[in-house]
């Protein structure tokens, strides 16, 4: 049965800087969870206190009904996949992976078996006799995982495990790691400031900023209702429009016409760059600023005056959209999210109309 | 080419004069008489207590300086402290200060008119001109050989693989034991074979504290000066042989160990060179 992780106003300082402020998280048994967050947001510092390599000022960590801090570390049988690995350098990838089976003076033949189904696991049985210099990253990750597992561990620490590493690397090891978790059902818990990461290995996520947690939900729960402005940034670029709100109308000077349930006031709209719909129109008032055709995906730049939207589009759209470096277009939006000045209180935008239908309908 | 050439041979010419030579002298001058008075000469109850007493002095100096150096470079890579760069200087001051003013400095702290010298004198404690200030003297000049080698290492591997340990399970003895030692191995290596002859051969500050009592408080490379001085040219090169011959095993020693480990050490420096 896999472990919960209860952790309850945690509070943490180094000197006179608040590391971590009050963060209370329930981690589900079997879950697998990714704390994301920019640096300096203190996901690594909390997954060190549930570690138990560093202690926490205030606060409380329970693994199911145990009590986590008062359990030195050795006792809280977590395994923990540092970022840069820390493999013993002087251990070849067989003893490193049996480091704490000899710790606890389990039986050789016992340990032999431990270690071969580990390698196994990890696709590495070839390389034991190597030491880690001896290794690509990739591989280091991986014995590096397979050392955290060899004794059981109630839960699975990562921080930034895939942080080292290049694009493809990254890519299969996630999938692999993934299919890894629902193998064997760890509560496992990463750490990551790569959003893409962890929507998509994660059961759920939690976002903090400094020092505290922002918002926690499923991948799309928080795609969908970012809970503030910092969050919404965070999963992805947005276009910043500045708009005023009265009595639930929403209008902006480059050109937005909305309603949203918001306070009246100066407001900002975070808008998609798939929410900008750009097409040529001789009469338009935006001009196409640059076209970056990628692949799958186009880019569009559009200005007009000191305005600047970006759009996306699947390539294909771009073609039938007819746009063109320096053309005239219009552009419309399909939809958006309005923060108040201090980027909090979202509300969703409702499109009234196209602008540029809106206008042509006065004319 | 010609120039490489050219550099390759004035490099090897330069070695051959200042080390290969002397070397051969050596024991050139103490086969002068042949083999039977190269024997006889060792075979002396003075040559005898002098290695000895060089054996003695390093069997502690060294240990002691190993103990000192795996302190203080495990408190300099892992603690920042006020006071660590002060620390760090202080472990180079015996390389940069001359022994015979560190035998100096010695004999006016414990000397009979010196600062301690007085009370040590009432508790029956002789250290000047005696085994203990001989092992205190040594002890100060080989001080930075473990050190220096470690310092450097210990802050370039950091903490990383401790806490791993301590994540596995480990205690702080077993973290120690398994890890921090280990992969400070080849440092700590060369450390010893360089602090251990630096040790036994060892004059100037030994020399101005040991009272150069004959066959009492002699080592090996006073010995020699003695033995030069008193125009026993023949023995004291054979004496000198013995020296020269440490300096041969040491290096062999540390080829040797390296051919064994060749493996794990390439593995080692190709990480060093990786990051």
């Amino acid at each position: 049965m896999s472990t919960t992780i209860d952790i309850d106003g945690i509070g943490k300082s180094f000197g006179q800087h608040a590391v971590l402020k009050d963060v209370s998280l329930a981690v589900q048994p079997g879950e697998l969870l990714a704390l994301l967050g920019p640096s300096g947001s203190g996901k690594t510092t909390l997954l060190r206190l549930i570690a138990g390599l560093d202690q926490p000022d205030a606060g409380s960590i329970r693994f199911d009904r145990d009590d986590a801090l008062r359990a030195r570390p050795k006792e809280r049988n977590v395994g923990f996949v540092f970022q840069h690995y820390a493999l013993f350098r002087h251990m070849t990838v067989f003893e490193n992976i049996a480091f704490s089976l000899r710790i606890k003076r389990v039986g050789k033949a016992i340990v032999s078996a431990r270690v071969e189904e580990l390698l196994k696991l990890i696709q590495l049985e070839s390389l034991a006799g190597r030491y880690p210099a001896q290794l690509s990253g990739g591989q280091r990750q991986r014995v590096a995982l397979a050392r955290a597992l060899a004794s059981q561990p109630r839960v699975l620490l990562l921080d930034e495990p895939f942080g080292a590493l290049d694009a493809v690397v990254r890519r299969d090891l996630r999938r692999w790691l993934r299919h890894l978790h629902e193998e064997m059902n760890i509560t496992t818990l990463f750490v990551t400031h790569d959003q893409e990461e962890a929507f998509d290995l994660a059961d759920r996520v939690v976002i903090m900023q400094a020092g505290a947690i922002c918002q926690e939900g499923t991948p799309m729960q928080i795609y969908r209702d970012p809970a503030n402005s910092f969050v919404h940034e965070f999963l992805g670029e947005s276009n910043k429009i500045a708009c005023t709100v009265q009595a639930g109308t929403v209008r902006a000077e480059a050109g937005l016409a909305a309603t949203a349930e918001a306070a009246d006031g100066a407001a900002v709209a975070y808008i998609r760059p798939y929410q900008v719909v750009p097409r040529a129109d001789p009469e338009g008032s935006w001009r196409v600023a640059r076209i970056s055709a990628t692949g799958a995906q186009a880019h569009v730049t559009l200005r007009r005056g000191a305005h600047c939207v970006e759009a996306t589009m699947p390539s294909e759209v771009l073609l039938e959209a007819g746009l063109a470096n320096g053309a005239p277009a219009e552009v419309s939006f399909t939809g958006g999210t309005l923060y108040d000045a201090a980027g909090r209180n979202p509300a969703k935008l409702r499109i009234e109309t196209p602008v540029a239908v809106a206008a042509r309908a006065t004319a | 080419m010609a120039v490489r050439i050219g550099l390759i041979l004035t490099a090897l010419a330069f070695m051959a004069l200042f080390l290969l030579l002397p070397l051969l002298i050596v024991f050139a001058q103490a086969l002068s008489a042949g083999l039977g008075s190269y024997l006889s000469a060792l075979d002396d109850p003075n040559v005898a207590s002098a290695i000895g007493l060089t054996v003695l002095i390093a069997a502690i100096a060294v240990p002691a300086n190993v103990v000192f150096g795996i302190v203080a470079s495990w408190c300099i890579a892992r603690f920042d402290f006020v006071g660590r760069n002060v620390l760090t200087t202080l472990i180079d001051l015996p390389f940069s200060i001359s022994p015979v003013v560190a035998g100096l400095l010695e004999v006016l702290l414990f000397g009979l008119n010196g600062l301690l010298g007085g009370w040590l004198a009432a508790h029956n404690m002789q250290i000047i001109f005696a085994l203990p200030g001989m092992i205190l003297a040594t002890t100060f000049v080989t001080f930075p050989f473990v050190a220096r080698e470690l310092i450097p290492l210990a802050q370039e591997q950091g903490n990383d693989e401790e806490e791993a340990a301590v994540t596995l399970g480990a205690s702080g003895l077993q973290i120690f034991l398994r890890v921090s030692l280990p992969k400070l191995r080849w440092g700590l290596l060369y450390g010893v074979l360089l602090c251990n002859a630096r040790a036994m051969g060892e004059f100037g500050a030994v020399s101005v504290v040991s009272g150069k009592i004959f066959g009492q408080t002699d080592t090996l490379s006073l010995a020699v000066e003695s033995l030069y001085e008193g125009y026993e040219v023949q023995a004291a090169f054979a004496v000198a042989s013995l020296l020269a011959m440490l300096a041969l095993v040491t290096l062999v020693l540390k080829a040797a160990l390296e051919w064994r480990h060749r493996d794990e050490l390439h593995a080692t420096r190709r990480k060093k060179a990786a990051t």
